[in-house]
């Protein structure tokens, strides 16, 4: 972490898919890890999802999907960042994700993919490495 | 022993279940002392039912190979049952899509990107009747994963069958209309708990008056068990959950316990650690017969019995080396069938990739049938019964579920203690510890933190329809199109009506489906009616 405050996280839901284990699971190792952590909750749209990453001031977006809907709702929350001027959130995404669909992920602005077993070692440290606080006083008009 | 332990350690200080039940290092007569052959363990078919819930169990017919499969459109799932049931395959379940658990139709802006995806969009009538195209559904079992809106399903369903003749009574299957769970784990919301309860008394009096094969609920740990929880969690909750639909039925419904409960079903998970799989299914036999017989006074000894159906656990596997998902499943499953499962589906090796190709669900179903043909584990019932090991963790687990039980009760009920979300924090803290102990190396999964190579090999993948969604909706809307609209608008308000009152609404549910109301637009009068429930979010 490059500056004084703690990085904010936002776990969250999108779509109707009701697999939160591994959201929970993952939110409780952020918090646990130091980071600021909110988690959605259930069911939530893209639309609602980027409403609260800004309202809450998040550095990063976890996105968890096991639903097979995530080559249309990751990419929204990426477009809808963009339409908002937030494209400095950092989005990471997980869940049931054939192997091609992640070079398309990635392409599409998310910045890395977590599949079923991976560690959550690997996911916080990845957090630390790579997660750069938003300078949200500047992008706020 | 002892001394020879402090020359030679151990391998680890402490031996314990998946659950983190302790296990000790050897089981001796002094274990199992107080076990009485007549009370405990006795003969299958009979009270308390340990050994099995039929007197021939598997010498006499084997489990149902059911194997839960959907994708896609109804013919694309279509398809897939006839290939399933062409190689042997003896029982249908449906997996559906988010939108149709949800009650969303296809067209939905909450359902972008869903359509078809983890299960088979189906919006209206015309989509079920091209599902079981050419199934003979007097001649095959069917079970639907669907929960809020399972009474429209049902109804999709038993409509069907009316259309082509064949009587409720020539009908068989599950719907699993197990709200409760929903609420502490599955997730697949819609109304409040009171409402969501109500609906499934209603179908539970409809299924024993004029559907009786049916079985109007499976009340199932199987998502508790996928949420997190452990095998004693998973089978407290459980119960718990079917005490609560008893109790509703009975005061709701004023039915006699003896005309309903036998047709009460369950649903397990199977996870990986065997012997405390096994114990976990004997135990919940022994239980569900306590609580019936006693609790309830269900005189008829088929009110006592729990049969189940089980799945192999889809949270054991992993994406990587996941051909060793194979070999997982093979163990998940025979501990269900050495635990009398009615029923087994065996997950495919590349489930936590995408849904299953043919490939992957054509060895699943086979691991199944080797088990059963090749192996001699069917030859004779129970075979674990006696040992000193497996009845002294049966006991405990049982010991354990009651305690859950007991504090469930002292609050109120099941559905007290989810509104105090009881439940679901144990879940959620057995989730996290567990996953805590495989990040600290106490319990191991060969290719993540042993034996991991770094390797990636893939199967080939399942690939969808790009087109599936657009299809699916012009189909839905071509149907409300063409269909009688006074008429649908019709039965959806005399619906509307009958959820104001105290009566049954399935009959007015049939109408519904009859005059092709879709699935949404008969959600949408309960969610009218009733309120939505929905989670809130949460800063940690």
């Amino acid at each position: 972490m490059t500056s004084g405050r703690k990085l904010r996280i936002l776990v969250a839901k999108p779509g109707l898919d009701g697999h939160d284990r591994g959201a929970k699971i993952l939110a409780r190792a952020y918090r646990d890890a130091g980071f600021e952590v909110i988690y959605s909750g259930l069911h939530q749209t893209p639309e609602q999802i980027v409403q609260a990453a800004l309202q809450e001031d998040v550095d990063l977006i976890g996105l968890s999907c096991l639903s097979g809907a995530h080559m249309y709702l990751f990419p929204r929350v990426i477009d809808l960042l963009k339409e908002s001027k937030a494209e400095d959130i950092t989005v990471i995404g997980g869940g049931i994700i054939p192997m091609d669909d992640i070079p398309k992920l990635k392409k599409a602005g998310i910045k890395e993919v977590f599949l079923p077993g991976g560690s959550l070692k690997d996911m916080v440290d990845w957090a630390k490495a790579n997660v750069e606080p938003c300078r949200y006083g500047e992008r706020k008009e | 022993m002892e001394r020879s332990v402090e020359q030679k350690p151990e391998r680890m200080e402490r031996f314990s279940t998946v659950s983190d039940v302790e296990v000790k290092r050897i089981y001796t007569p002094e274990d199992v002392k107080d076990l009485d052959f007549a009370r405990d363990i006795g003969y299958p078919g009979t009270f308390p039912f340990t050994r099995g819930c039929q007197p021939s169990m598997y010498r006499g017919r084997e489990w149902t190979f059911r194997m839960f499969s959907g994708m896609g459109s109804a013919a694309d799932t279509n398809k897939r049952w006839h290939l399933l049931l062409g190689q042997g395959e003896t029982g249908l379940s449906t997996a559906f899509d988010f939108p149709t658990l949800m009650g969303y139709d296809s067209d939905c802006p909450r359902a972008r990107g869903e359509c078809g995806k983890c299960g088979v969009a189906i919006d209206t009538l015309t989509d079920l009747e091209i599902l079981t195209d050419s199934i003979p559904l007097d001649g095959v079992t069917t079970s639907m994963t669907i929960n809020p809106p399972a009474p429209v399903l049902w109804a999709m369903y038993l409509a069907v069958a009316e259309k082509n003749g064949i009587g409720w009574d020539k009908i068989g299957g599950t719907i699993q209309n197990d709200m409760l769970k929903e609420f502490i784990a599955q997730k697949t919301l819609m109304l409040p708990p009171k409402p969501s309860i109500r609906l499934i008394s209603d179908t539970v009096e409809f299924g024993t008056k004029y559907v009786p094969r049916w079985n109007t609920i499976s009340i199932s740990g199987y998502h508790i068990r996928e949420a997190g929880s452990t095998a004693v969690q998973e089978l407290a909750f459980t119960l718990a959950d079917g005490i609560a639909y008893v109790q509703d039925v009975l005061e709701r419904k004023k039915l006699d316990v003896d005309s309903f409960a036998p047709r009460l079903s369950f649903f397990f998970n199977s996870h990986l650690d065997f012997f405390e799989e096994i114990a976990k299914f004997r135990a919940a036999r022994r239980m569900w017969a306590k609580i019936m017989r006693y609790r309830f006074k269900a005189e008829d000894p088929r009110s006592w019995w729990m049969r189940f159906h089980t799945q192999t656990a889809g949270c054991s596997l992993v994406a990587q080396q996941p051909y060793n998902n194979v070999i997982r499943t093979t163990a998940e499953a025979l501990a269900a069938v050495m635990g009398g499962t009615q029923s087994l589906h065996t997950n495919s090796l590349d489930e936590t990739l995408a849904l299953p190709s043919e490939f992957a669900v054509t060895i699943a179903l086979r691991t199944q049938q080797i088990i059963a043909d090749e192996i001699g584990v069917a030859n004779t019932i129970d075979p674990m019964a006696g040992s000193y090991f497996v009845e002294s963790l049966t006991n405990e687990i049982e010991e354990r579920a009651w305690e859950y039980i007991n504090r469930i009760d002292e609050m109120g009920g099941m559905l007290a203690a989810i509104e105090r979300g009881f439940p679901q924090r144990e879940i959620a803290d057995a989730a996290y510890h567990y996953q805590q102990q495989i990040e600290g190396g106490e319990k191991v999964v060969i290719g993540v933190n042993k034996y991991s190579t770094g390797e990636q090999v893939y199967p080939p993948l399942l690939q969808m329809s790009e087109e599936l969604e657009e299809e699916q909706i012009a189909r839905t809307i071509e149907v409300k199109r063409t269909r009688d609209s006074r008429k649908a608008l019709q039965s959806l308000n005399a619906l509307r009506a009958a959820c104001k009152t105290d009566k049954n609404m399935m009959p007015y549910v049939l109408e519904a489906v009859k005059a092709y109301a879709t699935e949404q637009e008969i959600c949408d009068v309960w969610r009218g009616v009733f309120g939505e429930y929905r989670e809130s979010s949460v800063h940690l």
